[in-house]
């Protein structure tokens, strides 16, 4: 799983507010290549929750030279650009949880596949 | 890329009638679509709404991962894969990798527990058309909305008037795009015919900007 479905996903158990964002315990990442698309970057970063973005970068350790916020400078900025791709599109989470902000319920991930199925009491 | 390579390039997803049915569990409708009704469907949504490439597309309720591997083939900037199913989602990630697409699944019940807040441009699936439990096609259409702006989806064409009405309520565009035949590959061990033909809408959902 890499940052930018990390950046998608939150709690949905009964009873949780936002649930939203997921913290990130590490176990085992990885890092894969993949080749560098400025427009989709540029695109994605009208979208992302920048600030869980910056958190679950510092969590993975790939994030440390992010900007603080987004700025319209950063989008003509390639060397940017290519740090936020990198931490974006290139880091994965193999092994790991996932974990509930607000109840500290904590969402396997294995071999890659994070487990976001409730039980039934959670429902 | 031509409609037709993309269907042949797509000819080597496996699919749930080749995992064995043993594999597949009937309560969960899990047919998969065909690579030609996939090519279909991201061929148009590409090139006639450029709503695929560079666009983050959700695969929902993904089984072995056709429509996303589709998309990828076309260029989306990211693909989640998202099913209740593991098995599917470890069939769906083998796939991804041997047509090297770079696709992230996640294991969640759609239709139960939602996981995933509106963050996507595009949502391509073909969900279960409600035969074996009664409106699970209009909830899935319901969490596709929730998910992206818009969506493409099949469905059975005799439900075409039902679902005019649902987008109605909802305030959402609707547009039929084609109406195509769906082969179902004989994938559980009752079906006795090799395959059967579905009536099949190929359509897309647009919100409305407010």
């Amino acid at each position: 799983m890499r940052l930018i479905t990390h950046n998608m996903l939150k709690s949905n158990i009964k009873g949780v507010e936002s649930g939203y964002p997921l913290g990130i315990e590490v176990v085992k990442m990885e890092e894969q290549e993949l080749e560098f698309n400025p427009d989709f970057i540029r695109n994605m970063l009208a979208k992302l929750e920048w600030d869980a973005f910056r958190a679950a970068a510092t969590a993975l350790e790939a994030g440390g030279e992010l900007p603080e916020e987004v700025t319209e400078e950063m989008k003509g900025d390639e060397e940017v650009l290519r740090r936020v791709h990198h931490a974006l599109m290139e880091v994965h989470l193999v092994e790991g949880e996932l974990v509930c902000p607000e109840t500290g319920r904590k969402f396997p991930v294995r071999q890659g596949v994070p487990n976001m199925l409730l039980h039934e009491d959670e429902i | 890329m031509k409609l037709k390579h993309l269907e042949s390039h797509l000819q080597s997803v496996t699919t749930y009638s080749e995992l064995g049915a043993e594999k597949v569990n009937i309560e969960l409708e899990q047919y998969s679509t065909s690579a030609h009704l996939a090519a279909r469907m991201v061929y148009t949504a590409e090139f006639e709404f450029g709503d695929i490439e560079d666009r983050s597309v959700l695969d929902l309720g993904c089984g072995t991962g056709m429509l996303g591997i589709a998309a990828g083939i076309l260029g989306a900037g990211a693909v989640v894969g998202l099913d209740v199913d593991s098995g599917a989602l470890s069939a769906a990630a083998e796939n991804a990798e041997s047509m090297e697409i770079g696709m992230d699944f996640v294991c969640c019940d759609v239709a139960r527990n939602p996981c995933i807040p509106e963050r996507f441009d595009t949502v391509l699936m073909n969900p279960p058309f409600g035969t074996r439990r009664a409106g699970i096609d209009v909830v899935f259409l319901e969490r596709a909305l929730e998910a992206a702006p818009t969506v493409y989806s099949m469905h059975k064409t005799s439900t075409r008037k039902h679902l005019l009405k649902k987008a109605e309520e909802w305030g959402v565009d609707i547009t039929v795009l084609a109406q195509l035949r769906f082969d179902i590959p004989a994938t559980y061990k009752f079906h006795k015919r090799r395959s059967m033909d579905v009536e099949v809408d190929l359509i897309r959902l647009q919100k409305r900007l407010s």
